[in-house]
């Protein structure tokens, strides 16, 4: 308490750096690129202090700051970390800077590209430490803004409508959460999450809205159903689940590869994490009540996009639908812990472990590979068709080898990062329903084909001619990819660490969500 | 010392027609800065002074007329404290935005200044006949500022503002008029009987219980002729076209604090004398200021002119005004009277851009013109400030109108939870077109026409101060909205407003 | 005693003998010493002369007021008289000031005569509490107004309009002589209160003979406040007639005989008074004005809203204020109806002030020669504006409290039931105040000339003169009445 860091100092620490990018980063890219270096590397110091002094036996909040804002509304500053919380902070603080790095091709309007950076940061930090529904609303729009900017004005040829559709169909999505919180305050007097998630699991959230909500004939399940689908629209569209998901291909294939990164590595995780936060803990019934519907779109949502990803010409296209499968695992890991009993507990938390650890690690694998490609686009000038490549492992054996670890970790093979969480994912599910894991199992086939696919046609076989020129990585390039191949290894092997941040976390959540 | 700012302004419009011709456009200029600028501070000392929990204080309370019994009373609580920081910004920034006007600049800001005094008059008065008199002197001024300085049919846009203006005023004084038969007032001379009030004062009017047959006719025609001025639909026609055909600063003042005027009236007239009536025509009234939401959106997003698309969305936000006031809940009231703040600063940054900014720049406002000029590399600094009016009013958190559409609806939820769905489509609308809006006009990739030869001139020192001031402002509320919320809290709780509690909710 | 007593009829009547020796004066002088002078000249000292008569006058009634007059017969003198007497030498005064500046005829002592003629006619008629002094002074103005109106004899629309408003006048003279002389029969009295109370109460509501005296009575006021259906002669008049006689024709006639007329409806015809309140009507005179008003309202606004020539317009908003007065005798408060006709006077003198002015300078009076006033002269555009506002009905002006004055009466105006009144001319405010909004739109259109349209390319500035400066004082006074309305209703209560 009486120590100066705390979450509302990392929150906008890289609030106060764009500031400074802004107004002394123009003119000269590398002078904006390294102050921006500098200041997400400050954060993420600052987020490693923070982890160190974290204590993961304590399953509930800690650095909790609550001060009245407008109490007229129920209305507090709450921002608060426990291990989701966390893990997501250093999540968020180390793709920044990996994002930066990879920034180098951008060198028009350079001070203005950072500065909507590290707000983007700022928002995604505030997002993942508020505890009050205003407070957590006004990050989550926050992001937008950056983030649209950043697609259209650095993008690629069709930026416009992707800029366009992502805005439009996450504001959509936001009015749905806004109408529904609304209706959720009007009848509990109440914007704290903590507060709201005990209201919904004691049942209590039941009987206030059926008090103060007049909703005439509609009789309050069905009530209660259709602010649930308000929550939870929001976060399908973040997310995505299929079949809001649209949007997603377009913007991250047009979006600078940079932005990409942010995009997928984190910005996609507010969809899992709001569903972590506000939708299950509130409406657990509800979920319950959807599960079969729910599990379907999660299946849905892994196997087709897997598929789609198959047919993808563009590799940055192919990745976009291969975030979109990764994550549907979160998705089914979430419904099907919702509907544990007490008996199934050990399943529950499989379950919640593999969808936490998914999120932290499909954050570094997307953020690299989007990284990986980035690095293709510029040695080739803007290409990054699949067939454009070939024997790529002959010239370029070093990016070859690190972004190879990359994909073997996005494919789920042992031994890297990716299989921990999707193993820890199947085994719960497999557990809870099974039918719907037996289903996804086809994604995970297909994930295979997919990603083997490209590796052989874009490092293996005869060398493109058009590459024989190829320089491999330059140390400076290396600086990026070696700690993220590092990273991958060591999760892989060792993710004791990540887990025993969680765990606390995870069996609180599953408590709170057994029947 | 809350009232001052209203002799500052008249005296200042004195010392403007005093001002020899030979003085010229540059010190017709300073005086008006000078004046709206004086307004703010004083109004601003006077707000940080003013305790919010003392209800309604007299400031003025002078003999006038003696039969009728008229007094020269202001008077102001809470809500008048907002609405005057309000008008005193909006002025200052008006005038700023108005450094260009070379064409008879004495003559613009007189009429300007006549406009502000009669704002302060209205938002200041507590006695209804001084409020209408203020009320219907800001008719012709506005006239005039539009059928001089204007742009788009600004002779038919004038009269078209002045005529249905006048309507709404004769509504008003017809329903005046019988509350003032009806409230038993008798002249001092014959020995008046206990009960009957001795002036035409809101306050003692309030005490008075008028009969139900009587408020059934009297509210929704004093309500209705606040309203139209309010923008209510379907009586909102005259707002796009007269903003569209009023210079910048008249627009700004129009959408941002003359509309308010109306929603005050409605308020603090219609809803505290009448709240029998009030329950019986909230209804219908609800329905109309949802059908004004999404009317104004859906028609602002057909729009080929950027100036008529930032007029379709002032009639959208008045809505969220009027929707508020019918909602009856304590909450939704709120909501509406920080509603009327926020809009009024947002739509002066939304005419500062569009008249200012681009039109007097870029001589056209047609949208599909504006495609070809690449103004996001032109004029950054009126980009920026777009995006940060476009974000403000989509009603991104952050900045005043969420905060205000916030409780809007959670009041809607209260009264009429299926309208609430329709006014979350209002809202996706809102975002549409303004994204649309924001597209076409700034960042739009359209290489049709050929490049612009002439460079636009810069962005001047007097825009860019008006805008930072509103941004500014709207960031500030929209941060920590308890600077304005502690005072309009307070206000409704006053013994003024009891009539009307008695039938609102939480 | 039946001796009358003739020192003190001249007391009383000292105004009007100063007024009479002036214009005798006036009349001397031109035409000996003056009839070597150039015109303008002439005009200059016969008007101060008129004005100083004026002056004197009033300063006559201030300074003598009243003694006990029961010797008097014939003239009622008490203090209200005596402030509608200073308010009408105050009208007129303003009048020969703006005919200084005129050019449009060299009979100057003739004009100047009749104008104090026709003002001796006024101040009698308001002090005439019966039959036959009322009628006398009714036509001694009138007789009075139809030369002054025909007195331009450059242009034929003059002697046109004065012919038509002659031969209207005495049609209306006739028949209004009629129906006082019905009176006079079946009472038995000529002083107005004693005819109120000797009239005959037959069995039926109202006696036939006494509905024909009504009518005629009435229809001969109508004829000279100008309310439909008795406002044809109006519309040439205003514009045949030359701009000074125009104003006195709209201003001082009409404040006389409104006068004169709530006088007699209440005294004389008091009884036969019937009710005009919504589901309580009873034929009467009430309903008849009442009617008459509602047609003029109606009528006046419509018509000037098609109107191209400023003259016209005025002449047409004249029957609509008419309208509106006679709502102002329906609501029997004086006071309103007093505040009401003599601020709308001193707004139309103004108007027709701003007329001459620009007649002379551009000649005509079409819209079109109102191009860039604003440019030209910003006094005058500015105190046109001032007037036209006020007749507009636009606070803080005279014209706005005096509607909303009567507005207000007109509702109080009737019994209560249970305890709250019941409203019963609602109606009739309702129908003014759409009418008002109506005429907003016209106004606007002549102001929209002065000020936002560009001046013709010849058209010079227009220099400071005595006109501009009367017209100038009359729009403070309108501006200074209308918010303080106090200082002249408490000469009136």
């Amino acid at each position: 308490m009486d120590h100066w860091l705390n979450l509302t100092v990392l929150t906008f620490t890289p609030l106060v750096g764009a500031l400074a990018v802004l107004t002394a980063g123009g003119g000269c890219a590398r002078r904006a690129r390294r102050l921006a270096m500098t200041v997400s590397l400050a954060t993420l110091f600052e987020c490693l202090m923070l982890w160190n002094r974290f204590d993961p036996m304590q399953g509930g909040l800690q650095w909790v700051e609550r001060h009245a804002w407008i109490p007229s509304l129920g209305v507090n500053y709450f921002v608060g970390a426990d291990g989701l919380s966390m893990l997501m902070l250093l999540l968020t603080t180390l793709v920044t800077p990996a994002a930066i790095l990879a920034a180098r091709s951008i060198q028009d309007k350079a001070a203005l590209y950072f500065g909507l950076m590290l707000l983007l940061e700022t928002g995604l930090l505030g997002a993942f430490t508020a505890m009050n529904f205003f407070h957590w609303f006004l990050f989550w729009e926050l992001t937008l803004i950056p983030a649209f900017f950043l697609i259209k004005l650095w993008g690629g040829p069709q930026r416009a409508p992707a800029a366009m559709q992502f805005f439009v169909y996450t504001m959509v999505g936001s009015v749905t959460l806004l109408l529904a919180m609304l209706a959720i305050f009007r009848a509990t007097g109440q914007f704290d999450f903590p507060e709201l998630a005990r209201l919904g699991r004691s049942g209590e959230l039941y009987a206030l809205v059926a008090m103060h909500l007049p909703t005439g004939n509609i009789p309050v399940p069905a009530v209660m159903l259709l602010l649930f689908g308000g929550v939870f629209l929001a976060f399908a569209i973040k997310t995505p689940i299929l079949p809001f998901h649209t949007w997603l291909p377009a913007a991250y294939a047009e979006a600078p590869t940079s932005t990409t990164m942010l995009l997928t590595g984190v910005m996609s995780k507010l969809g899992v994490y709001g569903l972590l936060r506000l939708a299950l803990p509130i409406f657990p019934n509800e979920v319950r009540s959807l599960s079969g519907l729910l599990l379907g779109l999660a299946v849905a949502t892994v196997v087709i996009s897997a598929c789609t990803a198959f047919v993808q010409r563009d590799l940055k296209r192919l990745l976009g639908y291969s975030s979109i499968n990764h994550l549907g695992y979160c998705v089914l890991g979430m419904v099907a812990a919702a509907n544990a009993t007490a008996q199934d507990a050990a399943h529950q938390a499989a379950a919640l472990n593999g969808v936490l650890l998914q999120m932290f690690n499909h954050g570094i694998t997307a953020a690299t590979l989007f990284a990986a490609v980035g690095w293709l686009e510029q040695r080739s000038e803007g290409r990054r068709a699949v067939d454009d490549f070939g024997g790529l492992r002959r010239v370029a054996p070093v990016y070859a080898g690190l972004t190879g670890i990359a994909w073997f970790a996005s494919l789920g093979l042992p031994g890297l990062n990716g299989f921990v969480g999707e193993f820890l994912v199947f085994k719960g599910v497999f557990g809870l329903a099974p039918w719907a894991a037996a289903a996804s199992a086809l994604g995970l086939l297909v994930t295979a084909v997919v990603i083997l696919t490209v590796m052989q046609r874009v490092f293996h076989g005869p060398l493109n001619p058009a590459w024989e020129g190829l320089t491999d990585m330059t140390p400076a390039e290396r600086l990026v990819f070696v700690p993220a191949a590092a990273l991958m290894l060591l999760l892989g092997i060792w993710p004791v660490p990540v887990i025993n941040l969680v765990n606390e976390t995870i069996l609180r959540l599953a408590a709170h969500l057994q029947i | 010392m809350l009232h001052w700012p209203l002799y500052i302004t008249f005296l200042g419009l004195l010392l403007l027609l005093l001002l020899p011709s030979r003085a010229g456009a540059g010190a017709a200029r300073i005086v008006a800065l000078a004046v709206s600028l004086a307004g703010l501070l004083v109004g601003l000392m006077a707000a940080l002074r003013f305790d919010p929990h003392a209800g309604m204080v007299t400031l003025v309370n002078a003999q006038w007329i003696q039969w009728p019994a008229f007094r020269f009373h202001l008077a102001a609580d809470g809500i008048t404290v907002v609405m005057v920081l309000l008008t005193g910004i909006a002025a200052v920034a008006g005038v700023l935005f108005s450094w260009n006007i070379e064409h008879r600049t004495r003559e613009y800001f007189a009429f300007y200044l006549t406009l502000i005094g009669a704002v302060y008059g209205v938002f200041l008065s507590v006695d209804l006949f001084l409020l209408f008199v203020f009320y219907e002197l800001a008719i012709v001024p506005k006239y005039f500022l539009i059928a001089l300085w204007g742009s788009t049919r600004k002779t038919y846009g004038a009269m078209k503002l002045a005529l249905y203006s006048f309507v709404g005023s004769a509504m008003v004084l017809i329903a005046l008029l019988a509350t003032y038969v009806m409230s038993g007032i008798t002249a001092p001379s014959t020995n008046a009987s206990a009960g009957a009030i001795a002036s035409f004062n809101l306050l003692d009017l309030a005490r008075h219980s008028f009969p139900h047959d009587f408020q059934l006719w009297a509210f929704p025609l004093m309500f209705v002729g606040f309203a139209i001025l309010g923008g209510l639909w379907p009586f909102h026609s005259w707002a796009p076209t007269g903003h569209v055909a009023a210079p910048t600063a008249a627009s700004m003042l129009l959408a941002g604090v003359i509309m308010k005027l109306g929603a005050y009236g409605a308020l603090r007239v219609a809803m505290t004398l009448f709240p029998a009536g009030l329950i019986h025509w909230q209804m219908p009234l609800a329905w109309l200021a949802v059908i004004g939401i999404v009317y104004g959106a859906l028609a602002a997003l057909v729009q080929n002119d950027f100036k008529f698309v930032i007029g379709y969305s002032s009639v959208s936000h008045m809505g969220f005004v009027m929707l508020g006031l019918m909602t009856l809940t304590t909450v939704g009231l709120h909501g509406a009277i920080l509603q009327m703040f926020s809009h009024g600063i947002i739509a002066g940054l939304l005419f500062g851009v569009v008249g200012r900014m681009v039109y007097d720049r870029a001589h056209t406002r047609e949208l599909d013109a504006l495609e070809g000029l690449k103004l996001a590399r032109a004029l950054p600094f009126a980009a920026f400030t777009f995006v940060v009016a476009g974000a403000a009013s989509m009603g991104l958190p952050g900045f005043s109108g969420f905060v205000a559409e916030l409780q809007v609806i959670i009041g809607a939820w209260k009264a009429f939870p299926a309208m609430t769905l329709v006014v979350g489509a209002g809202i996706i609308i809102g975002v549409a077109y303004t994204w649309r809006a924001l597209h076409k006009a700034f960042f739009s990739d359209h290489n049709s026409s050929p490049p612009h030869h002439d460079a636009l001139p810069p962005i001047t020192w007097p825009e860019k101060a008006g805008a930072i001031l509103l941004m500014l402002c709207t960031l500030a509320v929209g941060l920590y909205p308890r600077i304005l919320l502690d005072w309009i809290i307070p206000a409704l709780d006053s013994p003024l407003f009891a009539g009307l509690q008695k039938v609102i909710g939480p | 005693m039946n001796e009358v007593d003739f020192i003190g009829v001249f007391k009383v009547l000292l105004p009007e003998a100063v007024l009479t020796i002036t214009a005798l004066l006036v009349l001397m002088l031109d035409f000996t010493a003056g009839q070597d002078h150039p015109l303008a000249n002439r005009m200059r000292m016969a008007g101060f002369m008129t004005a100083l008569g004026c002056v004197a006058a009033v300063g006559v009634i201030w300074g003598f007021p009243p003694v006990a007059v029961s010797n008097v017969p014939l003239i009622e003198i008490n203090a209200h008289i005596q402030h509608y007497k200073i308010a009408l030498l105050i009208i007129t005064l303003a009048v020969a000031l703006l005919a200084i500046e005129t050019d449009f005829t060299t009979h100057v002592g003739e004009y100047f005569a009749l104008l104090l003629f026709a003002t001796i006619g006024f101040l009698l008629l308001v002090s005439a509490n019966n039959l036959l002094l009322l009628f006398i002074a009714l036509e001694l103005a009138s007789l009075s107004l139809y030369l002054l109106t025909a007195l331009d004899k450059q242009r034929p629309q003059s002697a046109e309009a004065g012919l038509k408003y002659f031969l209207f006048g005495g049609m209306a003279a006739a028949c209004l002589l009629f129906g006082l002389s019905i009176f006079y029969g079946v009472s038995g009295h000529f002083y107005s209160a004693d005819v109120g109370q000797h009239l005959p109460r037959g069995p039926l509501p109202v006696d036939p003979l006494m509905a024909v005296a009504m009518v005629l009575v009435l229809g001969g006021f109508a004829f000279k406040i100008a309310v439909v259906p008795f406002h044809l002669w109006a519309p040439d008049a205003y514009q045949g007639a030359p701009a000074p006689s125009a104003a006195v024709v709209a201003s001082g006639s009409k404040v006389a005989s409104f006068i004169a007329l709530f006088g007699l409806v209440f005294a004389a015809m008091g009884p036969l008074g019937g009710n005009a309140h919504w589901s309580q009507f009873a034929a009467g005179w009430k309903p008849l004005l009442a009617l008459m008003a509602a047609l003029s309202m109606v009528w006046g606004n419509l018509a000037a809203l098609i109107q191209n020539n400023v003259r016209r317009l005025l002449a047409y908003s004249a029957i609509a204020h008419s309208g509106y007065a006679v709502l102002a005798i329906l609501t029997q408060q004086q006071a309103a109806l007093a505040y009401y006709v003599i601020t709308y006077s001193l707004a139309i003198v103004g108007a027709f002030g701003v007329i001459a002015i620009v007649e002379r300078a551009s000649g005509g009076a079409e819209l079109a020669h109102f191009n860039g006033l604003a440019r030209r002269s910003p006094l005058l555009a500015g105190a046109l504006m001032i007037f036209l506002l006020s007749l507009a009905g636009i606070p803080p002006l005279a014209g706005f409290f005096g509607k909303f004055y009567i507005f207000l009466e007109a509702l109080r105006d009737g019994p209560t039931r249970a305890g709250q009144p019941t409203m019963g001319l609602l109606y009739m405010v309702v129908l003014a105040i759409v009418m008002s909004t109506v005429s907003l739109y016209y106004y606007l259109q002549v102001l929209k000339r002065t000020h936002t349209t560009e001046p013709d390319k010849n058209a010079a500035p227009l220099p400071l003169t005595l006109g501009t400066w009367v017209t100038a004082l009359l729009a403070a006074a309108v501006i200074l009445l209308g918010c303080f309305p106090d200082w002249l209703l408490k000469w009136f209560r």
